[in-house]
């Protein structure tokens, strides 16, 4: 009985380059690193572009790493060929951002549950009507609604069915990507906490991608944030709220550091837009919009210091935010 | 983009009700319904038998006993044009049968295998850079002249414009997340091909097919004309013109109706398929 459990999933050194159209390398994720205990969810957080949703589609091998790990269970996914990795499929699964483009307009809901339970080698037969009808009712829908086609459905509920789906396969790890960000306000609270009664009923390992981090205070154990394909900051929550040792996080909590022996604590919203990831700044890639950017920033990569406690930060001025 | 080409494709759950609503697409679909009604019902329908001669009766115009007059051979042109309807709806529907899978296939394939479209759409480009009925003509004479190499060489005509069509749709639909969600679940890519992609690339699919259903009785018509098509014993609207042409001096008659019948069935199939594109996402239908 060893106190530290081996992850779930342990990401390495992830790292995923597109070639642009033009020829040109868009280097979307690199070198990320996290791990997912079991039971557990974790945040990824960062702004829109900044390849959140290409790390959690590399890891479920939705498409091709560039290079790095990603340990599940044990296993590197990576290593896997693609009939290899058939056999994981089912276990790793994922909700999608947009509700309306993740269900088959042409197939009834029933439909499309069914084809997650045939993955799941779930006998067909009347056994099948109750699995439908229960998992419509697990993620707070009717079982009448099994008959129905996606468009007669809000966002909402669409965005229900899609969950329903992720679980048919009963997956010990979900990633789920910005699952209400597309959500009306007023709907995205109730499929929040959703997933939240989810996570505990169902012991869940998840993934959550959101790109701020209000939404993922409440849901998640750790938080990795990202900036421009890199991990600027990952650990507890409680640690990245309320001690965040990286300027990019403490922007996106809307209060930056002002470097002066008062320690006065003032908002300073981000300025400027993300650099392309086709032509990352050197050195640190979020030196071109750090209120604490100095010319040694230009140099390297920052190296990722450990705080202790599982806190990871990557900022050559860390110290300096203690 | 692709959140909006899906909820393009999701809202048309009644077909038929929309193109009701659409006067001009209405009166295609009624136009369309009647000829292929009186066509396959001809045997019921038709006062004559198709191939019987009077030769008494040659050449006469028009006559309440013969309705669209008789012919060379004194053979009833009103129960000729109700038979010829047959075989020319007959090759048309075949060459969309036949144009559908190849094209479809070709399409597919392009579409969701990154590594097969350079080469088939190179193939497709080259197919559609010569003129339809100079690329029919030289494979009717590569084949032999018969019904079958007709359906054949128009289907290998028509086949690239529906690669086209299924080639773009297929494009948008493979990056949709409902395919991406069906990956995740390990479903296997012959069942994605078919389950996720067709099925949402069938209305397209219908436009385009309704367009070359009237091309192929067109270009069928042409081939006979052109004394390269089907033979001019089997009578279709085609090889009824070819023939009523010897005779437009004496006996108009025997190329009027046969005409006729086709510019009406051409362009009411011309009308619906104008009338579904417009229910369509009109990205999906560019290509068209
Ligand atoms: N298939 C692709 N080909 C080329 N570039 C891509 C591809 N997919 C993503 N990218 C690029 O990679 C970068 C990261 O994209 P990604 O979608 O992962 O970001 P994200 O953090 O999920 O953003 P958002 O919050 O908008 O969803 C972007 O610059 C994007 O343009
Ligand atoms: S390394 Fe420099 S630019 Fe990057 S976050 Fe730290 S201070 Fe800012
Ligand atoms: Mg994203």
């Amino acid at each position: 009985m060893s106190p530290v459990e081996a992850p779930l999933l342990s990401v390495e050194g992830l790292s995923k380059r597109f070639l642009a159209r033009n020829g040109r390398v868009v280097h979307a994720v690199s070198d990320v690193s996290f791990s997912v205990r079991k039971g557990t969810t974790v945040g990824l957080v960062g702004e829109s572009g900044s390849g959140k949703t290409t790390a959690g589609r590399t890891v479920l091998r939705l498409i091709e790493p560039s290079g790095g790990k990603a340990v599940f269970d044990g296993v590197d996914l990576f290593s896997l060929s693609e009939r290899e990795m058939k056999a994981y499929r089912k276990r790793l699964q994922i909700i999608f951002q947009d509700p309306f483009s993740s269900l088959n307009p042409r197939m009834r809901i029933d439909a499309i549950l069914g084809e997650a339970l045939d993955a799941a080698r779930f006998p067909r037969g009347s056994a099948r009507k109750d699995r439908v009808a229960e998992l419509l009712s697990i993620v707070g829908l009717s079982p009448d609604h099994a008959r129905r086609f996606p468009h007669e459905f809000s966002g909402g509920q669409r965005q229900r069915i899609g969950i329903a789906r992720a679980l048919a396969v009963e997956p010990d790890f979900i990633v789920a990507d910005e699952p209400v960000s597309a959500l009306d306000v007023s709907v995205q609270a109730q499929v929040l906490n959703l997933m939240g009664d989810l996570q505990k009923r169902f012991n869940l390992s998840m993934l959550f991608i959101a790109h701020d981090l209000s939404v993922v205070e409440y849901l998640c154990d750790d938080v990795v944030v990202m900036y421009l394909g890199r991990v600027m900051e990952r650990g507890p929550s409680r640690k990245v709220y309320a001690a965040s040792r990286h300027p990019y996080t403490r922007a996106l909590l809307a209060t930056a550091p002002i470097p002066d022996p008062t320690r006065r604590r003032e908002r300073v919203p981000l300025q400027g837009d993300i650099p392309s990831p086709l032509d990352p700044p050197s050195g640190c890639v979020f030196r071109t919009r750090c209120p604490m950017a100095i010319p040694a920033c230009a140099d390297i990569v920052p190296p990722v210091a450990h705080l202790g406690g599982d806190h990871h930060v990557a900022c050559i001025r860390h110290a300096e935010l203690a | 983009m692709a959140a909006t080409a899906g909820a393009g494709m999701a809202r048309e759950p009644n077909l038929l009700m929309r193109i009701a609503s659409r006067p001009t697409a209405l009166i295609g679909l009624i136009i369309v319904t009647i000829v292929i009604v009186l066509s396959v019902l001809a045997p019921l329908i038709a006062p004559y038998a198709p191939g019987q001669i009077a030769v008494r009766f040659r050449l006469q115009g028009p006559s309440l006993a013969h309705l669209m007059g008789t012919d060379e051979l004194g053979r009833d042109v009103f129960s000729r044009v109700l038979h010829s309807g047959r075989t020319s709806l007959g090759v048309g529907f075949a060459v969309v049968i036949f144009a559908s899978l190849i094209g479809v296939t070709l399409g597919l394939v392009a579409g969701f295998f990154r590594r097969f479209d350079a080469p088939v759409s190179r193939l497709i480009d080259a197919m559609m850079a010569f003129p339809d009925i100079l690329l029919a003509i030289a494979l009717v004479a590569a084949l032999g002249p018969s019904a079958t190499n007709v359906v054949i060489a128009l289907g290998i005509v028509y086949a690239p414009r529906l690669a086209r069509v299924v080639r773009a749709s297929t494009l948008v639909i493979r990056e949709l997340p409902y395919v991406e969600a069906a990956r995740a679940l390990g479903v296997p890519t012959p069942v994605i091909l078919v389950r996720h992609v067709l099925r949402n690339v069938t209305s397209p699919l219908l436009v385009q097919a309704t367009f070359i259903f009237a091309n192929a009785i067109l270009a069928e018509a042409g081939l006979s004309f052109l004394g390269v098509g089907i033979s001019p014993d089997i009578p279709t609207w085609g090889t009824m013109i070819s023939v009523g042409r010897q005779f437009l001096d004496q006996a108009p008659w025997i190329m009027w109706f046969p005409g006729s019948a086709i510019i009406l069935t051409v362009l009411s199939l011309q009308l619906l398929g104008d009338g579904l594109r417009d229910f369509l996402d009109p990205r999906l239908a560019k290509d068209v």
